[in-house]
């Protein structure tokens, strides 16, 4: 169950136009679950390292790995 | 010793009787290039008038949403030891009692890993170690939790790391064990302050009685506020004591020289709910009429003392924004007796998070989404029965918790018709 929805979530976030999210909006690709369900889901995805962590210092949105690696991002602002 | 940078606006600073962060800045300057490139780069943006850094990114430790807030500095050609200037949040201790040797140690690793720069504490409460490089993040961390036993703390939209006031390890004052409890919120909600799931920030804040020293009240999401059930303890002797001038009234901390104190102007009068009366030998006090605003007490701190049947008043809803919209925690539950295991309030901090987390907008805190909900439909989703000890004056305003639903029979009524025929 868990790997169907982690799997929805990638899909989701890969078809979106904006590559930060909040979680909230993430939660629409899983709607079937409670949002403290999802957030596990997200949870196990962020310790596979397939779903990052982007924060401002006071909100907190979710990414996909890639070519916004911390090691690229840092290279952009050079 | 001779600075890269020159910093005319920024010395000024230094002048007067004041300590000065710049002075601060300049003598750990002299070992840390990075503190250096810091303070040329804050002259660069008093003279633009604007700042140089960039928020936020995707910095962390593995598998922590919170804790690291990443800045970059938007000028690494003129300013290359700060072009990173990242920030930890270190969850202090509950009631932030350290030992010198954890303290010794703290700022060692820190001055190895990092600029040096600390803010001991930031307002959320956390230990703020200020700039340090993304490489460095997993080494601090490393070391914080091995070789000290901390941890970060929260940032982001997480629960943030919670807070209390020094409470009954060293306050006569304190109806609760305001260590346990915060502790009690960090073990158990770990999840939480470390993996950011809400639509913004959540502050706990504890205080052991209404004086509030952590002003949680004005700052917390969820307000954990000591209070008694029973009455006011009276030492009647020293009541006399104080009006005889034997005692120094407020604990000394408006003059310690002694003098009578004036109980009808300094006391009864001040009571805001005029539930006091002395009669030139003894104090009376209405305790069903007492709001437990703790003036009395303070004034006369050995004859008075809160009852010994403690507990908490939980309250929501408080922000402390920076520019607009400061709003102060509104009264859910008049009473707990908060204990361990804490459950009753486990269950009202879930119930709570539940609503806010399938409610709330991206950005809203809770008390806004009770403003814009409803305080009714926040306390239909925690459970808790409406009560006139919610509202300010509920004289003025007997209505606004009735739901035609508690009615028997109920009403139907039509708002948009009634306005169209009665203009607000
Ligand atoms: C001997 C007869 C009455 C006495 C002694 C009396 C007394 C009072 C008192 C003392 C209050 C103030 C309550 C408070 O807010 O603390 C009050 C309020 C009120 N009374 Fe009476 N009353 C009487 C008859 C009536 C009648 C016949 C009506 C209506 C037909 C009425 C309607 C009201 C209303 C609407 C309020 C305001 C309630 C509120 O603000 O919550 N009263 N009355
Ligand atoms: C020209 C006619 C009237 C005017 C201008 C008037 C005006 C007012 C005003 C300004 C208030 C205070 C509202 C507030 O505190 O926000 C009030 C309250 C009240 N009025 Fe009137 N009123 C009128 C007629 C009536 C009549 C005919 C009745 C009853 C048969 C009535 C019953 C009441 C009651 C019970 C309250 C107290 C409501 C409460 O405590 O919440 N009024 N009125
Ligand atoms: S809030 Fe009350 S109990 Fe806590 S330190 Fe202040 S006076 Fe003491
Ligand atoms: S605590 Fe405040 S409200 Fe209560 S009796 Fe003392 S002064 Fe009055």
């Amino acid at each position: 169950m868990s790997e169907e929805a982690k799997a929805k979530i990638l899909e989701y976030m890969k078809t979106q136009k904006k590559t930060k999210l909040y979680f909230n909006d993430l939660c629409k690709a899983v709607p079937e679950l409670k949002m403290r369900e999802a957030k596990k889901v997200l949870n196990e995805l962020v310790e596979e390292g397939k779903v990052k962590y982007w924060s401002s210092g006071s909100t907190t949105l979710y990414m996909l790995p890639g070519e916004d690696d911390v090691a690229a991002e840092e290279e952009k602002m050079k | 010793m001779a600075l890269k940078h020159a910093t005319p606006m920024l010395d000024e600073l230094e002048k007067g009787p004041w300590p000065s962060f710049v002075t601060d800045i300049k003598r750990m300057a002299a070992r840390k290039p990075m503190c250096e490139d810091l303070l040329g780069l804050l002259e660069m943006s008093y003279e633009h008038k604007e700042g140089h850094w960039k928020h936020g990114g995707i910095v962390g430790v593995f598998g922590y949403g919170g804790g690291v807030i990443g800045r970059y500095c938007d000028r690494p050609d003129l300013f290359p030891n700060v072009a990173h200037f990242h920030t930890m949040r270190v969850n202090q201790p509950a009631s932030k009692f350290y030992s010198t040797e954890a303290l010794r140690k703290l700022c060692d690793i820190w001055e190895e890993h990092g600029s040096g720069l600390t803010n001991m504490h930031g307002s959320t409460g956390d230990c703020i170690l200020l700039g340090t490089t993304t490489d460095q993040l997993e080494p601090i961390f490393y070391r914080l939790t091995h070789e000290l036993g901390m941890d970060l703390g929260g940032s982001g939209s997480n629960m943030r790391t919670p807070e209390g006031c020094v409470g009954r390890a060293r306050c006569e004052w304190s109806c609760l064990d305001t260590q346990d409890i915060i502790y009690d919120i960090t073990i158990k909600y770990q999840d939480e302050l470390h993996r950011p799931m809400f639509p913004y920030k959540f502050k706990f804040k504890a205080s052991g009685c209404p004086n509030d020293c952590v002003a949680a009240i004005a700052r917390a999401d969820c307000s954990i506020i000591g209070t008694w059930r029973d009455k006011i303890r009276i030492d009647q002797e020293a009541v006399r004591a104080y009006v005889g001038g034997e005692l120094v009234p407020n604990g000394g901390s408006h003059g310690f020289e002694k003098r009578k104190l004036d109980i009808q102007k300094e006391v009864i009068d001040l009571c805001p709910t005029r539930c006091m009366e002395w009669d030139g030998k003894n104090l009376k006090i209405w305790d069903e009429d007492c709001t437990r605003c703790m003036h009395c007490i303070n004034v006369m701190p050995r004859a008075l003392r809160p009852g010994t049947d403690v507990g908490a008043t939980i309250l929501c809803g408080a922000k402390a924004p920076i520019l607009e919209g400061a709003q102060l925690s509104s009264v859910i539950i008049p009473f707990m007796k908060m204990e361990p295991p804490y459950e009753e309030f486990h269950e009202f901090v879930e119930k709570m998070w539940d609503w806010w987390m399938e409610n709330g907008k991206n950005r809203e805190r809770l008390g806004e989404l009770i403003q814009r909900l409803g305080l009714r439909e926040f306390l239909k989703a925690v459970e808790v029965q409406p009560d006139p000890r919610m509202i300010n004056t509920p004289r003025f305003n007997p209505y606004i918790f009735y739901d035609p639903a508690d009615v028997p029979g109920g009403w139907e009524r039509d708002a948009k018709a009634y306005r169209e025929r009665h203009h607000a």
